[in-house]
């Protein structure tokens, strides 16, 4: 079953198209990763699907229906959450908190209960706070729960939003670079984690330069040069395929690649 | 375990105590006026904290919404023969409304276009008193019934204490409950990242308009026991300057801290009580303060005497 369709979508920011017909279908349950060199679109792909920019042609469908115009907080209630490449953190809150925010549909809520305290919004506080702290277990942060989340290394702070995007109990989940900035080890863990949420049935898509952690873990790859769709396949598909290789290494590189092979 | 829960009664009973303890150390009535006015201010400044502290949202006519609470006392017993507790509520439901009005359109663009906008009400209130002097008794102001209480007149300053160190307190309790509520969380989130609030599920738009609905009807609150204190009212209340004042409580005493809009009030309403001695430096020593207080405590009083205190006790 196809849970995300992107249907000819193409977006131009004043003269410059940064993307152009790109298409594609994320099967429920799978992980879908996105490549391609530096300004290939992945990022902006990715607001596109959030509802972050609206695009000037195609469609979003999500489970089958139209999303393409919906505003990002309207899209989180239908299911979709992601993380960001520049960390997108609440700061001023705790790390618990910031895993709290992401229950923010899932709770009762309102003005005027919030300001009244009744003992119900206490008791649904000590709930979010249990499921929050579940996850920061299950990511590998118990221990920051009550710190500021500030305080958090870096490769800690991609968990935490991965943490609070995963609170939102997502039927799909982007992931924008998660092994950014990470060392080997870092990047290792980083692998087990996707794979632990993707045994939970929440499919992911990927955007992530770190090649191999991509090829090792995606049941399928789009690759994107230049705003436009260069190839979409298998991990093994994509990288035998000779116009992924020359986008890559470059023209020339290419060249090279196949006078070496002949 | 849990650290905000225990700091919200800590906070509410350090309000109570401080309620409750000031006037055993008041040698005269004139220090109850004094304390009632901070503790005026203060309720202003805390709802203002919520839109500000909380949302991330600067209002810079915030003193339109005080002006519209006191000249709702003023108006409503004088012109139509209104009780005057009806009028507190009036007023604060006419300043509810028109935040809405005025926050619904501007709130959905992000940057500056708040601000402005807020500034552009509050000149407008200011001037709407000022100029219909028919209604308002123009820019020399106007009487003020005093508010009854079971056949009692509530007047003189150690009455005020104590019904505006109330409404202190009660303001308090709700700001405090606020903050630590799914509403409350994703209106500090969404101060540090829209977008990521936004995929959160949080409608920004929409927290930052009821932030702002609330911080208005606190400051109409504010505005009618002032009024009702005084006695008389002029438009300066809902002025520019007052306006300034209120912000400048909120930043002074730290932004999203209950306790710094309460010390930031007290500062700003203490100082120039402090300064009459040199009523030509007034204006120059309050403004060496403030730019002492966010030179040397950049995150407000209160915040980074924590922190110290923090770094000192761990």
């Amino acid at each position: 079953m196809t849970i995300l369709a992107v249907e000819e979508v193409g977006i131009r920011f004043g003269g410059v198209i940064a993307l152009q017909a790109v298409g594609f279908s994320v099967d429920a349950g799978s992980i879908f990763s996105i490549i391609g060199p530096n300004g290939a679109g992945k990022t902006t792909l990715f607001n596109i699907i959030s509802g972050i920019y609206k695009p000037d042609d195609g469609r979003i469908l999500l489970a089958g229906e139209d999303v393409t115009e919906l505003a990002p907080h309207r899209l989180a209630a239908k299911g979709l959450a992601r993380t960001f490449q520049n960390l997108q953190i609440f700061f001023r809150l705790t790390t618990l908190e910031n895993v709290m925010v992401g229950r923010h549909l899932r709770e009762q809520r309102g003005f005027v209960r919030a300001l009244l305290g009744l003992p119900s919004v206490s008791r649904q506080n000590r709930t979010t706070r249990e499921k929050a702290r579940e996850l920061l277990a299950f990511v590998g942060l118990a221990e920051a729960a009550d710190q500021p989340a500030i305080s958090l290394p870096y490769g800690g702070l991609r968990r935490l939003e991965i943490a609070r995007a995963l609170a939102q109990e997502p039927r799909i989940l982007l992931l924008d670079e998660p092994a950014a900035g990470c060392n080997p080890v870092e990047t290792e863990a980083m692998e087990v984690l996707v794979r632990d949420i993707a045994r939970q049935g929440i499919t992911i898509v990927l955007v992530e330069h770190a090649m191999r952690f991509v090829m090792r873990i995606s049941n399928r790859v789009l690759v994107l040069d230049g705003g436009r769709k260069l190839a979409e396949g298998s991990a093994d598909e994509v990288r035998h395929n000779p116009t992924v290789a020359a986008a890559y290494l470059g023209r020339h590189g290419a060249g090279e690649a196949v006078r070496a092979r002949g | 375990m849990r650290p905000l829960l225990s700091n919200r009664w800590a906070t509410l009973v350090l309000l109570v105590a401080l309620v409750a303890a000031m006037p055993l150390a008041f040698p005269s009535s004139y220090y109850y006026r004094v304390a009632a006015l901070v503790w005026i201010s203060a309720l202003a400044a805390l709802g203002l904290n919520i839109l500000m502290g909380y949302a991330g949202q600067v209002s810079l006519g915030h003193a339109g919404f005080f002006g519209i609470g006191a000249y709702a006392v003023a108006i409503g017993p004088a012109r139509f023969a209104l009780n005057s507790w009806l009028c507190i509520v009036l007023g604060a439901l006419a300043s509810g409304a028109l935040a809405w009005l005025v926050g619904r359109p501007i709130l959905r663009l992000r940057g500056h276009y708040f601000a402005i906008a807020t500034l552009g009400f509050g000149v407008l209130v200011a001037l709407v008193l000022t100029s219909e002097s028919g209604w308002t008794g123009g820019p020399d102001g106007t009487a003020v019934a005093r508010l009854t209480f079971a056949g009692a007149r509530l007047t003189g300053a150690a009455t005020w204490y104590w019904i505006s160190g109330g409404l202190l307190i009660l303001g308090a309790g709700l700001a405090l409950n606020l903050e630590e509520s799914p509403t409350g969380r994703a209106l500090r989130a969404l101060n540090d990242s829209e977008i990521a609030a936004a995929l959160a599920g949080v409608d920004v738009a929409r927290h930052k308009l009821w932030a702002f609905v609330i911080a208005a009807v606190y400051a109409s609150v504010a505005g009618s026991a002032l009024a009702l204190f005084d006695g008389f009212i002029t438009p300066d209340t809902a002025g520019f300057l007052h306006s300034i004042e209120l912000v400048a409580m909120v930043v002074l005493g730290g932004m999203g801290s209950v306790i710094g809009s309460v010390v930031g009030a007290a500062m700003l309403v203490t100082l120039p009580q402090l300064l009459t001695v040199f009523v030509e430096y007034e204006q120059l020593v309050l403004g060496l303060v403030v730019m002492l207080v966010l030179i040397f405590l950049r995150q407000g009083i209160v915040p980074s005497l924590r922190k110290v205190l923090a770094r000192g006790f761990p």
